[in-house]
């Protein structure tokens, strides 16, 4: 066997450098999914926003001119509403778009608190590893058992009356229980992320040349490690506006006249042989925001992760 | 493997330790009593007193605690219900729990039944019309809450066709649209995930070994391909499973099941604490005990994978 | 050509042990029911068909790839033959369509994108072009063993190494569970795996890289096949490694009597290994010849460069190893000139205006794509 031997390859073709966030967004924008995803979201948040200053009725107006004579709901175009209006006459149009912005509350609020409790956690315990690292990730094993929607509702209804409790028409209480029982994969996710990246050579190329622990954290552990936090939080959020609108649907959150999507479903299941779309409407509502949110997330995970391209 | 399963038992004990603690201390943090729940119909104080005497509730909180675990550990006795005079809470939870578990077991094996060859197909056949089938079932799944579904199905199959009754749990009949309704975000999600890992595995090297040997098409898949697909699946059916045993909670109010869901809310309102403590220990156990099920499957179907 | 569509019959028939062409006559003291039997049986087939044909013969093989971007001619226009129990190297550049040339062997180019468009394969007679998909499946892993570049990935990380070496042997010897099981251990311990029989059970992780590609060989060996495709098989593994692989490779092939196709971008490897060789560029063979006169006497600009790139022990310490310059060509756009002739130091004008063929050079069964070293060219 010759001992000389050598490898014959070719430079590297040279790359215009593109940035690892250009590149993605650049995939993002060739999955047609997720770019429909994005704009329903964009969307739903424009309804949440000005939606209710646009209406001509107000979530909780009853059809004053017609009580006299009202018989029951209207039907979708009837009277001039274009969603129909319920029972008491309340113009649904108005309604969901009421619960769009509790639902897109919800997914802010929720997500927000998972990030301030998940990624400093995390963060921690995959930097300082060792006994606190053990310590924090036990903690995150014990919230990860707790039977996260029986907590909720424990939550939710044991500080009911307190002034909590009755924040933001009771929805705040409902916000933070979710995310307080939400924040376990995030917290995770930062720690893993931290573990690998700690180990990497420009980490201790920074360490090397005297980089102080806190700014290697927040200036290159961080970052790095921010499109996969992006992705699991917009994955999280359909989770977040399903458990609101489940809760909703067993009577706990919002207090009337104030109402999210599952309890306009649950009003509307009442009807639902005679006005389906007292059912129907929020029911697509609620699967618009589900559907985005997730194909969203799908997008960009696959844009943001390209050993994971060509998975959807 | 047997002194891991050992160990993870044991982590049970503070688990459980810390979550009933969690647990009663909230309750007790909240206004209102059993006996006075909320302020509107006071009853007579004597009244209150002595009842309170009787279940030991005018000891300190730290007290209550400990006798309340004691009689656990010692007589295994999950203590009276406060509400329901004259009953234990074992008696008062046993039959509503089973049916919560049943239904969402049921829901779960349905997820997996369904999901996993949903899944295989659709990335066997990647783009031609059994992918875009399998895919429009996962979408249903995800774009529609289990409590959706569950009065869309009561709507078509019980008001429209007459095929299933609407509500109540006397008898398989009545357990076809609560377990469908309950599974089909599990579907969804199992499916997903088995394509999505399906199409991975197909692009592995040790497939194209397999190919190499000239094994039969279906040999490659069902030795070659579909135990290594199963990994990252795995992963995610210990939380799907938690989910759908808590979350039949909204199918149960649906069908009016007298399971757990209904209870469970009632007894927070009337601050019932042995019902509400018991009902939360028990998922608590139950969803460790089926996350260490999925752990030991797990180490089952992948090799590398050696607990210690 | 009797032969030849016999083979093919004993192919799609019982895949256990009708592996003869129906004019050889056996001897009563050799059984087609022992393995001895059978080699002697085939080793007897095979003297009578040998010498009138070649193993292997590739006529025009073009293999392309469908991309966004365009049709990639991977493999364009590649003729060569193979005797039986040769070794023949083929070496060149990354990206220059030698593994795609051994998948295309195989017919497990991936589809989609690639496809064989054209050419003709001729394996022991028979045009596996023209077989059915099921009968391509039959020659794979029996007659024809491949071995792959990484042998991390290339095994099944859930089986035991005993079933994935006993799985193809099961299948295409038609050995019982206990059979092959035997067979497994025997190879294991052939391809210098100690304690065989209790390793059996091993999972592919609790082995090292050197020990998964002697598995890898035994896999591929495991049906004693004719032709072994050999894909960069030492590439990932430690350079201390890479020795006895290729050791253990070259004493099999001779045990056994397989040739074997190395393919390789280490010319000392080429070199240590083979019988002949073929330099592949951008999709063609641009030079063939037996080793010695190849690395004596290049013919073609190509590979002197590549010889060039080695570093050497007669040379001073500290001076440059000498690369190419350049890049290889871009495989979307081809035709119309010699392929080489961007990075061609001797480069004229006629290599611009017309793509050279292969020509016979001086020594025998030496050929190059060159017009500067045709007789009367302007290269010595």
């Amino acid at each position: 066997m010759a001992v000389q031997s050598t490898t014959v390859d070719a430079k590297v073709a040279e790359r215009p450098p593109a940035s690892l966030y250009r590149d993605a967004f650049e995939r993002l924008r060739k999955n047609r999914l997720a770019i429909v995803g994005g704009f329903i979201v964009i969307f739903l948040v424009l309804l949440a926003i000005v939606g209710p200053f646009v209406t001509p009725y107000g979530y909780d107006q009853l059809a004053t001119n017609q009580v006299r004579e009202f018989r029951g709901p209207l039907n979708p175009g009837q009277g001039g509403h274009l969603f129909g209006t319920d029972q008491l006459g309340r113009d649904l149009m108005s309604r969901i778009m009421d619960g769009a912005r509790i639902s897109m509350t919800v997914a802010l609020v929720v997500q927000v608190t998972v990030l301030l409790i998940g990624v400093p956690l995390g963060a921690a315990a995959g930097w300082f590893g060792g006994r606190i690292d053990n310590l924090l990730m036990r903690f995150t094993d014990i919230v990860y058992a707790f039977p996260d929607l029986l907590f909720i509702i424990l939550l939710t209804v044991v500080f009911k009356d307190t002034w909590f409790g009755k924040a933001v028409d009771g929805l705040l209480l409902v916000f933070v229980a979710i995310g307080i029982v939400s924040w376990v994969g995030v917290a995770r996710l930062v720690r893993g992320q931290l573990l690998s990246l700690k180990e990497t050579e420009f980490v201790e190329a920074a360490r090397a040349i005297g980089v102080p622990d806190r700014r290697i954290v927040t200036r290159h552990l961080l970052p790095n490690s921010i499109g996969p936090i992006i992705v699991a939080i917009t994955l999280g959020i359909p989770g977040a506006i399903l458990a609101e609108s489940l809760l909703a649907f067993i009577g706990i959150g919002a207090t009337p006249p104030r109402a999210s999507w599952g309890t306009l479903i649950l009003d509307g299941q009442i009807w639902m042989s005679s006005e389906p779309h007292l059912l129907l409407f929020p029911a697509i509502a609620i699967a618009l925001a589900l559907l985005s949110f997730t194909f969203l997330g799908d997008g960009l995970r696959d844009a943001l992760d390209p050993k994971l391209k060509g998975k959807q | 493997m047997t002194t891991y399963i050992i160990r993870r038992a044991l982590w049970l004990i503070p688990v459980v330790f810390v979550v009933s603690l969690i647990t009663f201390l909230l309750m007790h943090a909240a206004p209102g009593t059993p006996f006075q729940p909320t302020s509107d119909r006071p009853l007579p104080p004597q009244v209150v007193e002595r009842l309170e005497q009787q279940f030991g509730l005018n000891k300190p909180i730290w007290e209550q605690y400990f006798n309340w675990i004691g009689g656990i550990i010692l007589h295994f006795d999950l203590g009276p219900s406060y509400r329901i005079r004259g009953r234990d809470v074992q008696e008062i939870i046993g039959d509503n729990v089973w049916r919560s578990v049943q239904l969402g077991g049921m829901a779960f094996a349905l997820a997996v039944i369904v999901g996993i060859p949903l899944g295989v197909i659709a990335a066997l056949r990647q783009n031609k019309w059994p992918d875009y089938a399998a895919t429009f079932v996962s979408v249903i799944g995800i774009a529609t809450p289990s409590f959706v579904l569950a009065v869309l199905l009561v709507l078509i199959f019980s008001i429209g066709l007459h095929w299933f009754p609407t509500s109540g749990w006397k008898g398989p009949e009545y357990w076809v649209l609560p377990t469908v309704a309950l599974s089909g975000y599990g579907i969804a999600q199992v499916g997903r995930y088995t394509r999505a890992s399906m199409l991975e595995v197909t692009r592995r090297d040790y497939v194209r070994t397999a190919q190499s040997k000239g094994l039969k098409e279906r040999t490659i898949v069902s030795v070659h391909m579909l135990r290594n697909a199963f990994i990252p699946v795995v992963t995610i059916l210990g939380p799907l499973l938690a989910g759908l045993v808590t979350g039949s909670f909204v199918v149960e109010s649906v069908f009016a099941i007298p399971g757990i869901g209904r209870f469970f809310v009632d007894a927070i309102f009337q601050r019932d604490y042995g019902i509400i403590m018991a009902t939360t220990l028990l998922y608590a156990v139950l969803i460790a005990v089926m996350n260490l099920v999925v752990d030991v499957a797990y180490a089952w179907i992948d090799p590398r994978i050696r607990y210690s | 050509m009797t032969a030849t569509d016999d083979d093919r019959r004993a192919d799609t028939g019982s895949p256990a042990v009708a592996e003869l062409p129906e004019a050889v006559e056996l001897p009563e003291s050799i059984s087609l029911e022992t393995e001895e039997g059978r080699r002697l049986a085939s080793q007897l087939a095979d003297e009578k068909t040998k010498h009138a044909r070649k193993l292997l013969e590739v006529r025009d093989l073009k293999t392309q790839f469908f991309t966004k971007d365009g049709v990639v001619h991977a493999v364009d226009g590649v003729d060569f033959e193979l005797d039986y129990g040769e070794t023949l190297g083929l070496v060149g550049e990354s990206g220059c369509g030698k593994s795609v040339t051994a998948l295309s062997l195989t017919r497990l180019v991936p589809d989609p994108p690639g496809k064989i468009v054209s050419g003709e394969i001729i394996f022991d007679g028979v045009n596996i072009m023209k077989l059915s998909n099921e009968e391509m499946r039959l020659l794979r892993g029996k007659r024809i063993g491949f071995i792959f570049q990484d042998p991390m990935t290339s095994l099944n990380p859930t089986l035991t190494i005993g079933f994935q070496i006993a799985e193809s042997a099961r299948l295409h010897l038609g050995l019982s569970n206990r059979a092959a099981d035997d067979r497994a251990v025997e190879l294991l311990s052939k391809v210098g795996i100690p304690r065989a029989r209790d390793r059996m059970k091993d999972y592919p992780h609790q082995f090292s890289g050197g020990m998964r590609q002697r598995v890898m060989i035994a896999i591929a060996l495991a049906c004693d096949p004719m032709l072994l495709l050999a894909d960069e098989p030492t590439t990932a593994l430690d350079v201390t490694i890479q020795a006895q692989i290729l050791e253990l490779i070259r004493s099999l092939s001779d045990e056994f009597g397989t040739a074997v196709i190395l393919i390789t971008h280490d010319l000392g490897i080429a070199a240590g290994m083979c019988h002949r060789v073929n330099v592949m560029y951008a999709g063609q063979i641009v030079e063939t010849g037996l080793v010695d006169d190849l690395f004596e006497n290049p013919r073609m600009p190509y590979a002197w460069g590549l010889l060039d790139s080695l570093p050497r022990l007669d040379e001073e310490r500290g001076s440059r190893l000498r690369t190419i310059e350049g890049m290889p060509p871009d495989l979307l756009r081809t035709g119309g000139e010699c392929r080489f002739a961007p990075r061609c130091p001797y480069v004229r004008d006629v290599c611009r205006s017309a793509e050279p063929e292969l020509t016979p050079r001086q020594e025998e069964l030496h050929m190059a794509r060159c017009f500067g070293t045709e007789p009367g060219g302007w290269i010595q």
